[in-house]
């Protein structure tokens, strides 16, 4: 087995538009997450990173969406399972957390047996055994009382304490890869600097693999070791965290890091990205970020820029080099 | 700040082109085939409604006793009822009354429902309490119960059993603006209408009400198809046009005496009645789901 | 810095806005005669001044209150007890009418750009709305008026005829903010105005904002829970947890020089992005108290490492610990790092 948890090759994933017609959401996605490392997806609302994590877990609707390409977990092509084995998979070796921890509970079942639920699905562990695991897992996403929590129903709990009992969930199977969907946008701050150390000390204590999407590019910095970044249905870039801030490659990415407040800094205007994202049904042709780019050329508008290293282990999908680009924002 | 230029960035990006609203409605609209027969069928019984007395083959009131009880044939294709009247004649000319009754029935009490309506969701309090109670005692009546009641009290007759039918539409119509009226009063956009200073009244009419239009347009369409039933049934019992009028509740009901011996009696005019309902009923249905947003 | 908030405040000395000892609680429950047998006491004694022209913002965590204090100086809801001067004079008492015409002076800019404007009115009619109800404009003014703010906020003039579902978030929120401005009011109150659009539309409008504010010398009420963008909007800021306001000071004073426990910990909890400063978080233990059940003494200290045994039964005092630098604490001199 190699050291890949999770490879992504050549995702494309298609939503049904009208009766005939057919519109991309993602296209060409490509990246891989080991063991024991927190990948960081960014991007903004509708660049497709959500779309991506429903695509790996396959949790999409059949009749609407068809997705191709290869989603290679531990060696298991995912998209050529049966649903039984992907149901088997999912929850148990893939987990996944959502932003919304309220609405993702079922509000008339209480926490022990929705938590019950899971560890009885995928493991022959006695009615006993499935109790002390779960206290087990709650205690370990730092909830103080389990016992008394797992006769609670989800309205009882704060969202903070929700997300946690999200987390526990999802990691009661010890799972191999974590997929956390925006877990902590919902979340006031100092509650998301919680979870943000409790998956952390996941990942450290268990060497899972987790794929953290989010918009925040704080939470990235703080916790991930690689990021890539989305736009529009693409991968713009992909680095590792150091680099991807000290030398953002692609213009996107750049103005994205800019366009952040940040504690201290006091700008008295914030650098900003001109315009707003492209509709789905109507992609610009052509580097789909030229409309908003400052450096856009008449090349980026006719040809499809691809992903490619610009030095060792960083992508980006600019077609201009940084040279040119400098010479253009000179001129 | 030396350049305070407030029109930079922006639109760089151009919006799509303007879309009309009728013209998308009309789109979305076509798509539901069930719905675009139901439209076709409402304009052609209206149509004949309009000019149904002019084109009947026969008087639909001149007696025929060499064909008492025909059954359908070429001179009568509906046959004839037992008086020798042409059933088919009856009936495009009693779309008119049938017709007639049911929408002004049913306009007579929406207004009055969405009146009451607007006024127990936008003020609440004592008042909407009071209407909503009457209204619940109101539905604990069987409507058609009710509408019998009170025409056996007000007596028979076709404006009678209008009213009958109007009154046992004004709760079902309070409890629906009603709601609507608590949806649209719980948007933000109707608490950003009183921050920027708009008075009671221009909030309940410029933003709340356009807003209940949607369910006052489906439920209304729906309505028409209950009334012509009920208006047919309560003229079937005998409570409302007289056996001499041509309406299609009074047709069935001559027929059923004979349903054994001119079951024609029977099925023309019933199934006219179906086939107007259920017309009514999916251009409803089609009217909700095009216009739902949640449904899109 | 030649144009903060002391400066232009010493021209005009008077507050724009004052509020004094505010409080407001809504039931939660009833018993049978429908008397409220509990409540959320969602604002509690909250007093401070807005000074014309400056940014004075209210920042916390979900459920502190904050934007409840927008609504009760916008007079959307009525205060229970307290007072709130606009302008020279006391509205904490006037009726739903006499507030009305009030709203001229002040208008309000929501989170929600989906949500705030009316989805059947045409964005020149949503924009000239204000001037329908406060002026007499005539309806040709009032169209042209409302087209030039439409390029003030920098949209086309031609987008007057659309309406709004065909607009991206960042693009409502300019039309919300053209609306708000077209009866050239004093104050603007801003719930949460970026808190919905992403990254890079944030940064458009908070910089559109800002324009604004320089070019038609607008006081703005910022209420938002994102402390960077505080940060950079604001000339002083509120901190609030639980209805009670703990800190208040000058921007560069909360931001560098932070007294109360909890505006520590808060600052301590944002994610910087920026991979070589990964701080050292100071975590705070457990979860906000519910509001309808507030500690008593020191609302914080359940969670305050600093907490002693007074903090559970005095009310802190308020301190004045520099010039416009309150703090509620007991231990304003302690630190949590």
């Amino acid at each position: 087995m190699s050291d890949t948890l999770l490879e992504v090759k050549g995702l494309a994933t298609e939503f049904k538009h009208g009766k005939k017609n057919w519109i991309s959401a993602v296209s060409d996605v490509s990246f891989e997450v080991r063991p024991g490392e927190i990948v960081g997806l960014v991007g903004e609302s509708g660049c497709g990173k959500s779309v991506t994590s429903l695509s790996v877990m396959r949790l999409h609707r059949k009749d609407t969406t068809r997705i191709s390409g290869d989603i290679i977990f531990e060696g298991k092509h995912l998209l050529e399972l049966s649903d039984r084995d992907m149901q088997a998979i999912r929850g148990n070796e893939i987990s996944m957390i959502f932003q919304e921890p309220m609405s993702a509970l079922d509000p008339i079942m209480r926490i022990g047996d929705q938590l019950a639920e899971a560890l009885t699905l995928h493991t022959d562990l006695s009615k006993k055994e499935v109790h002390e695991r779960s206290v087990e897992v709650l205690r370990q996403v730092g909830i103080p009382e389990p016992e008394m929590t797992l006769r609670n129903y989800p309205h009882e709990l704060s969202g903070g304490m929700c997300q946690r009992v999200m987390i526990a969930m999802a990691m009661s199977c010890e799972p191999r890869l974590l997929i956390a969907d925006e877990p902590t946008t919902a979340l006031d701050v100092t509650i998301q600097a919680q979870i943000l150390a409790l998956m952390e000390k996941i990942r450290r204590e268990n060497n899972t693999g987790i794929l953290l999407i989010t918009h925040d590019l704080g939470v990235v910095a703080e916790t991930c070791s690689r990021v890539i970044v989305m736009y529009a249905g693409h991968v713009v870039e992909e680095a590792p965290v150091d680099e991807l801030f000290k030398h953002p490659q692609h213009p996107y990415t750049q103005g994205l890091i800019a366009s952040v407040p940040r504690l201290g800094e006091r700008l008295r205007r914030l650098p900003s990205i001109p315009g707003s994202v492209p509709d789905l049904a109507a992609m610009p042709d052509g580097c789909r970020f030229a409309p908003r780019c400052r450096y856009a050329q008449e090349r980026c508008r006719c040809n499809d820029p691809v992903l490619h290293e610009v030095s060792p282990d960083h992508t980006s999908a600019c077609l201009l080099s940084e040279q040119e680009r400098e010479e253009v924002a000179h001129a | 700040m030396s350049e305070t230029t407030t029109s930079q960035t922006a639109s760089a990006e151009a919006l799509p082109k303007a879309q009309n609203p009728a013209k998308q409605f009309i789109k979305k609209f076509t798509q539901r085939k069930s719905a675009v027969a139901g439209l076709a069928f409402i304009i052609f019984i209206l149509i004949i409604a309009v000019i149904g007395p002019s084109i009947t083959p026969y008087n639909p009131n001149a007696y025929d006793y060499n064909a008492l009880l025909a059954g359908p044939s070429p001179q009568h294709i509906w046959g004839t009822d037992e008086f020798g009247r042409d059933v088919f004649s009856r009936i495009l000319a009693g779309a008119q009354l049938s017709l007639g009754t049911a929408l002004t029935a049913s306009v007579i009490g929406t207004a009055a429902g969405v009146v009451l309506g607007l006024i127990a969701g936008f003020f609440g309090g004592i008042v909407d309490s009071f209407i909503m109670r009457v209204c619940d005692v109101m539905f604990a009546f069987p409507g058609i119960l009710l509408a019998i009641a009170i025409v056996a009290i007000i007596g028979p007759g076709i404006t009678n059993v209008m009213i009958g039918v109007a009154v046992f539409t004004v709760p079902s119509f309070a409890r629906i603006i009603r709601g609507a009226v608590l949806e649209v009063k719980s948007e933000l956009y109707v608490e950003v209408a009183q921050s920027i200073g708009c008075s009671r009244l221009r909030t309940m009419f410029v933003h709340v009400f356009p807003g209940t239009l949607q369910a006052l347009i489906v439920n209304f369409s729906m309505n028409v198809g209950g009334a012509i039933l009920s208006a047919s049934s309560l003229s079937f019992l005998g409570f409302g046009a007289s056996v001499t009028q041509a309406e299609w509740g009074a047709i069935l009901s001559q027929g059923r005496n004979y349903l054994a011996t001119a079951p024609h009696l029977v099925f023309f005019p019933g199934l006219v009645i179906f086939l107007t309902v259920l017309a009514f009923n999916l251009f409803g249905d089609g009217l909700r789901d095009t216009l739902d947003p949640k449904l899109n | 810095m030649p144009e903060t908030a002391e400066n232009r405040a010493s021209a005009a000395e008077r507050p724009l806005v004052s509020v004094k000892h505010l409080s407001k609680r809504f039931p939660v429950s009833k018993n049978f005669f429908g008397r409220p047998t509990k409540f959320v006491y969602a604002v509690n004694d909250v007093s401070f001044d807005i000074m014309p022209g400056e940014t004075f913002s209210i920042v916390g965590e979900s459920g502190c209150g904050k934007s409840t204090t927008s609504r009760l100086i916008n007079r959307l809801i009525a205060p229970d007890e307290g007072e709130i001067w606009f302008d020279g004079t006391d509205i904490s008492k006037l009726s739903a009418k006499e507030v009305q015409p009030l709203r001229a002076k002040m208008q309000m800019v929501f989170q929600d750009p989906y949500g705030s404007l009316n989805p059947r009115m045409k964005v020149q009619d949503l924009i000239a709305e204000p001037l329908l109800v406060h002026t007499k404009m005539s309806a040709g003014e009032r169209l042209k008026r409302a087209l030039d703010l439409l390029e003030v906020v920098g949209l086309s003039r031609a987008y007057g005829e659309r309406y709004p579902h065909e607009f991206s978030g960042g693009q409502r929120q300019r039309i919300g903010i053209a609306r708000a401005l077209s009866v050239n009011p004093k104050l603007i109150i801003a719930d949460e105005p970026v808190s919905a659009l992403d990254v890079s539309i944030q940064a458009q409008v908070l910089n559109l904002l800002r324009d604004l504010q320089e070019e038609y010398n607008l006081t703005y009420l910022f209420i938002s829970h994102d402390l960077a963008v505080v940060e950079m909007i604001s000339d002083v800021v509120a901190v609030m947890y639980l209805g009670h306001i703990v800190e208040i000071a000058p921007n560069e004073e909360l931001y560098g020089n932070p007294r109360h426990p909890y505006t520590q910990a808060l600052l301590s909890a944002v994610p910087v992005p920026d991979p070589d400063l990964k701080k050292e978080h100071v975590l705070l233990e457990g979860d906000l108290p519910s509001p309808s059940n507030i500690p008593s003494g020191c609302p914080f200290h359940t969670r305050c490492p600093l907490a002693t045994e007074k903090c559970s039964h005095e009310q802190p005092p308020v301190t004045m610990v520099g010039e416009r630098h309150m703090v509620q604490c007991h231990y304003p001199d302690k630190s949590i790092a």
